[in-house]
């Protein structure tokens, strides 16, 4: 990896899978209620649950930061001054200043925006396009199954830094193209896991019915049997988001991310630890913390969407 | 059990020729004229086609694939654009001393995990396993980097206790060799411990609950008989399976701690053919890194099926 694979626990669907019933056509109503009910009682769970508050909270901070950091830093984050190099931090500059002479706190707070436009979108892209795969694999079934299966388990016997960075390196570094290597690694990802959720759904009867009934097989993936296997790719999301910081992080500091002098965390690691050894920690540490907060911020998030919806 | 090892050997197989042709395709196809990305946007045209010829790019894609993937069979893994020399000769000492950082941190991560592991399950629910559980988890999402370069500000430049580069003067005795290696190898280690301790755990609380545990508890066994006897033996199992998962990723993790160390491995090998637009030298690079990750999992696989009773002797019927 295959950047590891969190295990994720078999879709225990919250909605109640009764479509299936005869009886249920005049209770349709109830049946919404109740769904109804039970996700407000999930979102009232994940309000109480601490690791979930502690997360948003520093996933809310850089958010924030990414939209309006450029409006109340301190210093132009890509203003370089030959005359205030490697400063140690102090009460004009918080976090010291790099090898450039930039301010390294304005480079902080400014640096969330492009990972965190990067990360989301790429995450997204992975999710539409791996439900879509799995759900037709896992549905279909057959020739087609078994030749993205093989596909899906070639390119993940790489690990996603790699796989992501021998095609960055192939087309060029940019946004678009992290977003689409990312985003296309992940799917085959979350291809195998909606796979599995959908065979697990698979022989219930609902699906049986619905065959019977002649439905199209566009109508019968996405409108049957997605709602039922929402759970573990809601759960996917979250723990891709995280694996999607890491990737980039880890892309922009080997120098195939986002490209200086834009303020990025990981290419500002990359750019200044050579200097660690001359003593000037605070240029690589601040940004280096600050992903490390992101991260553990989003898998905090994960975890605790992962605790209330398979339960 | 023979026939379920020749068919998974087969399907590793296949398995490899795929990665060969995504390799192939990302490397050779993608990134468009290759003499053209050596020499620049300024080489004249009849420049870039010469160098096309004589690199061999010229040719229909079936059979430069073809040429690549038949030198491989045969050992010959190319010439480096960069060096003008056989890639073997730079790619096998680099794979090495790879695999030198790779096992250390195996050697450390692996005892200390499952011990956390089966710790966290002896105490579930209680503060212990909280702690074990919650700190592992998320240190093994913090890239490499960023834990790498906490620990080298801490131990390194703090307290000056290690050095900040991975690579011993050269003919220094092992024990110096192995004090350079352990910076780079905690962030590897912390990867890895989460996702060990995290099975070592479930497999452990699957044994403790089952019956057989429950029978030799009640029938009056010392309890570190029964967590050595009964649940130990069957919680490693499974254990295993994702020791050998992790080896793959670690060669990734590899890449990154090499490049901040400086450490001459493969993932330095690579990231440098990347840089120099090396395309011979990253594919057989790339290549190798998931032959290893395939073999790992092969290995585990077979080793899974013989360790298991349930499997070894249900086909041996």
């Amino acid at each position: 990896m295959t950047a590891p694979v969190k295990p994720v626990a078999p879709a225990v669907a919250a909605a109640p899978t009764g479509a299936d019933d005869a009886s249920a056509v005049g209770a349709a109503g109830a049946l919404d209620v109740s769904v109804k009910r039970v996700r407000l009682e999930q979102l009232r769970q994940l309000a109480h649950s601490k690791s979930f508050l502690i997360g948003s909270v520093i996933l809310l901070w850089w958010v924030v930061c990414a939209i309006f950091g450029p409006m109340f830093v301190p210093y132009n984050a890509t203003a370089t001054s030959i005359l205030s190099t490697n400063l140690s931090p102090s009460a004009a500059h918080w976090f010291g200043t790099n090898n450039v002479g930039e301010d390294v706190f304005s480079r902080v707070i400014v640096g969330a925006r492009d990972i965190l436009e990067i990360a989301p979108l790429a995450t997204l892209l992975g999710t539409v396009l791996g439900t879509t795969i799995g759900l037709a694999q896992g549905y279909l079934r057959g020739v087609f199954d078994m030749v993205v299966g093989r596909i899906v388990d070639a390119a993940l016997s790489l690990p996603t830094v790699i796989v992501a960075f021998i095609f960055v390196v192939a087309v060029g570094p940019s946004t678009l193209t992290l977003v689409m290597v990312i985003g296309f690694v992940f799917s085959l990802i979350i291809a195998r896991t909606v796979r599995t959720a959908v065979l697990q759904e698979r022989e219930l009867d609902y699906l049986a019915a619905a065959r019977l009934r002649d439905e199209s097989v566009p109508h019968v993936m996405f409108v049957e049997i997605l709602p039922n296997v929402l759970g573990p790719i809601i759960v996917e999301f979250t723990v891709r988001l995280g694996y999607a910081i890491f990737t980039i992080a880890t892309l922009s500091f080997l120098g195939f991310g986002v490209q200086l002098p834009t303020p990025d965390w990981g290419a500002d690691v990359a750019s200044n630890y050579q200097y660690l050894a001359a003593g000037y920690w605070w240029e690589t540490l601040f940004p280096a913390l600050a992903i490390a907060s992101l991260v553990i911020a989003i898998n905090l998030i994960g975890d605790s969407i992962e605790a209330v919806l398979i339960q | 059990m023979f026939v379920y090892v020749l068919k998974r050997i087969g399907l590793a197989l296949i398995t490899l020729v795929l990665l060969s042709m995504i390799i192939f395709f990302a490397g050779q196809v993608l990134p468009g004229n290759a003499g053209r990305a050596i020499l620049g946007p300024f080489a004249s045209q009849q420049a870039v086609m010469t160098l096309d010829h004589k690199l061999g790019v010229d040719r229909p894609l079936v059979v430069q694939y073809w040429s690549w993937i038949s030198g491989l069979v045969q050992g010959r893994l190319g010439t480096s654009y960069q060096f003008q020399a056989p890639v073997s000769s730079f790619l096998f000492p680099a794979l090495g001393r790879s695999l030198k950082l790779a096992a250390f941190a195996f050697v450390i991560v692996v005892p200390l995990s499952i011990l956390g592991g089966i710790i966290a399950a002896l105490n579930r629910g209680r503060g212990v396993d909280r702690f074990i559980s919650t700190t592992s988890l998320s240190l093994s999402t913090v890239p490499e980097f960023v834990s790498g370069v906490v620990l080298i500000v801490l131990f390194a430049i703090d307290l000056k206790v290690l050095p900040v580069t991975a690579s011993a003067p050269p003919s220094s005795p092992f024990l110096t060799q192995l004090r350079y290696l352990i910076l780079p190898a905690i962030p590897l280690v912390f990867i890895l411990f989460g996702y060990i301790a995290r099975m070592a755990r479930a497999g452990t609380i699957e044994a403790l609950d089952s019956d057989y545990v429950r029978t030799a508890t009640l029938k009056g066994l010392p309890r570190w008989v029964v967590i050595r006897r009964h649940v130990l033996r069957n919680s490693l199992l499974p254990t295993i399976t994702v020791i050998a998962t992790q080896t793959g990723y670690l060669i990734g993790g590899l890449v990154v701690v090499e490049r901040l160390f400086t450490y001459p491995g493969i993932g330095t090998l690579i990231l440098t053919a990347a840089d120099d637009k090396d395309f011979p030298m990253l594919e057989a690079g790339v290549l190798f890194i998931g032959i290893v990750y395939l073999t790992a999992t092969l290995i585990a696989d077979i080793l899974y099926t013989v360790l298991n009773p349930r499997i070894r002797l249900g086909s041996a019927e």
